[in-house]
């Protein structure tokens, strides 16, 4: 176990050290960062002493590290649409992002398990079949037009909801919340929806599928034997066991939820890192693209090996299979 | 002759027994025909030309559909902001979009193959390093990716150059973050399919690897790298639109249906619905009944599901 956790991490930073290089790359020769600085009335000697303050004169692999060192150190530079530290700028649009992304994720988690257990004991019941038909439909709608209908619908024909930004929020401390505050919170409800929907019909369907496999076996026969009722069959023994897959679909689809944000951002309006990266994009703003990257690489990384982790701990056959493989190439 | 003959013997095979039997996917096939035949012909036979300055009127802007009280039979499912029918602005669009999605995989399918067939059939070092870039390529949403691509590309390129190529820079991002796939089915077929006799006897009568891989290796991943192309074909067409929407895709003069929604959604407020709505539709047509397709060929050239 502690062999697997120290490999995992290695990977973990040598895919770090990876995306930080394509960072890097991106950083210095993308155009040219003397020029980016200093504009067009600098002369070539001042060019030339910038270059040297800044080390772009040393070699590859000492530049290289220095910015590692200062990513580490969370300096990424000023970027060059805002004039703004690109630090500062991320901090502020972060929580917008992680509230977003943390609604849609609850809103999948506590639709989408239900409706899964629902239409995989109700194999064959005329709601199942329903709930299965929408499903397919949220499976080949794109995002942004899962907003648009959205909009459509509950603020352009009935004008329930707000269709653009976040309402009003409260400060605590650097971390601004929607969470608290009426306005906040129903400005959440679209932008949620449509980018928990995918992930509801997946995990929907993940858990119908795994929920079907259960029932067949050999011990839920023998727990209806015993007499238990239903309740405690679906949901203290066969429920449990599909929690596994679960588990490591959602911490993977995390990932997606904080990428389809992007999305998401651009048709609501939401005032989020994905809204700044793409606007980044379109100016070219290198510093952002760069810091934007490496950040949400960090939480695919940290998601990743979370999820893994947790994999083992959650299931204690896993520990035991890999402990019997490893004793048979010895 | 030969050519009936090998018409009886397609019209004769299991997979067009089970294409007959699954009414769902004859009706998917003939949507996606149906779009290959609108967007394909679309210059001669759409309604209006749409990009010829001269036919447009912006007196005919923000008609409604055909079938509502203002709406007027030459325009079926109504006009634009700049008096453009939508039908044929939907053809041409789907056009584009049609032709991005198909060169995407084409390019992804090319690439992934034969990193694939390198990774499995050489081993080792190659391998690993190859299976390595896949992994951290993996870990990333596609989508991800490409807007990464196009944006590099958008600094690396001068601006009008960029508006010129942008089309082909969409193309190598999608493909770019889609040929992992590829890869690694094609890398699990080939190492089955390299110890296997006929490819041992190849190498002792001293055929060149290279050789190897494209004539005794390639014909059997061909079937896996179909299924995969055509779900592949539905995602590019959807990341496509995604990024056209963004307003990072394709430029503005040869707008896909992802620009098209994206322009209708600035009137969506104005009630100007149909705008949006009917590209949007296509859109969600053309995907479902490829990927149906894509779903069918799975099941059909998989034996074990039989």
């Amino acid at each position: 176990m502690a062999a697997y956790i120290v490999r995992r991490l290695l990977q973990a930073v040598l895919v770090m050290l990876t995306v930080g290089l394509i960072a890097f790359a991106m950083f210095n020769y993308v155009g040219d960062p003397v020029f980016n600085l200093v504009g067009q009335d600098a002369t070539a000697e001042d060019r030339e002493r910038i270059r040297v303050s800044l080390g772009l004169d040393r070699p590859f692999y000492v530049q290289y590290a220095r910015f590692i060192g200062n990513a580490v150190q969370g300096q990424f530079g000023t970027s060059y649409r805002v004039g703004m530290k690109v630090t500062t700028l991320l901090a502020e649009r972060l929580p917008a992002t992680l509230e977003l992304v943390f609604a849609a994720a609850v809103i999948s988690l506590f639709v989408g398990v239900p409706l899964g257990v629902y239409t995989g004991i109700h194999r064959y019941g005329l709601l199942s079949r329903a709930f299965l038909t929408f499903s397919l439909v949220g499976i080949s709608l794109p995002t942004f037009l899962i907003g648009i209908l959205l909009i459509l619908v509950f603020s352009v024909i009935l004008g329930w909801l707000p269709s653009f930004g976040r309402g009003q929020v409260v400060s605590l401390g650097w971390w601004s919340t929607g969470f608290l505050t009426k306005s906040g919170l129903r400005s959440l409800v679209l932008p949620a929806v449509t980018l928990g929907l995918f992930q509801t019909t997946l995990i929907m369907r993940l858990v119908r599928a795994e929920m079907l496999e259960v029932l067949r076996t050999d011990y839920i026969k023998f727990a209806r034997a015993r007499g238990l009722s239903e309740r405690t069959i679906n949901f203290g023994h066969a429920l449990k066991n599909t929690m596994v897959p679960v588990i490591t679909i959602m911490g993977l689809q995390i990932g997606g939820l904080i990428a389809f944000a992007i999305i998401t951002e651009t048709v609501f309006q939401w005032p989020g890192m994905g809204l700044l990266f793409l606007q980044a994009i379109q100016y070219a703003d290198i510093p952002v693209m760069s810091c934007y990257l490496i950040l949400v690489a960090l939480m695919f990384v940290l998601i990743n090996l979370a999820v893994d982790l947790l994999y083992y701990a959650v299931d204690p056959r896993l520990r035991a299979d890999r402990a019997a493989v490893a004793g048979r190439s010895v | 002759m030969a050519f009936a003959d090998t018409m009886r013997r397609a019209l004769d095979s299991d997979l067009f027994y089970s294409f007959r039997r699954s009414p769902v996917t004859v009706a998917a096939a003939v949507t996606a025909a149906l779009f290959l035949f609108a967007s394909g012909f679309a210059p001669w036979i759409a309604p209006h030309n749409t990009y010829e300055v001269v036919t447009l009127n912006l007196s005919n802007a923000f008609l409604p559909p055909a079938w509502t009280p203002s709406g007027r039979a030459e325009f079926l499912l109504g006009t634009d902001d700049q008096g453009r029918d939508v039908l044929s602005t939907i053809m041409l669009g789907a056009r584009v979009s049609m032709a991005v999605g198909f060169a995407a995989v084409l390019f992804a399918a090319a690439l992934g193959i034969t990193l694939g067939l390198v990774s499995g059939y050489v081993g080792g070092m190659v391998d690993a390093a190859i299976m390595r870039v896949a992994d951290v390529m993996l870990s990333f949403p596609a989508i991800l990716i490409a807007l990464l691509i196009d944006g590099v590309a958008r600094s690396v390129l001068p601006r009008d150059l960029h508006t010129k190529v942008s089309i082909y820079v969409l193309i190598v991002s999608i493909g770019l973050s889609t040929w992992v796939q590829y890869a690694r089915t094609v890398r699990a077929i080939t190492m089955v399919e390299k110890s296997k006799e006929y490819v041992q006897a190849a190498r002792v009568i001293g055929l060149h690897p290279a050789l190897i891989m494209l004539r005794h290796v390639l014909p059997n991943v061909l079937g896996p790298v179909l299924v995969i192309a055509t779900i592949g074909l539905a995602l590019a067409i959807l990341t496509e639109a995604t990024l056209s929407f963004l307003g990072v895709g394709v430029p503005p003069t040869q707008p896909s249906l992802g620009t098209l929604i994206r322009i209708g959604n600035n009137f969506l407020f104005s009630g100007e619905w149909w705008m949006t709505i009917f590209p949007g539709a296509a859109l969600v047509i053309l995907v479902l009944a490829v990927n149906l397709l894509g779903d069918w060929l799975r099941d059909a050239l998989n034996p074990k599901l039989r």
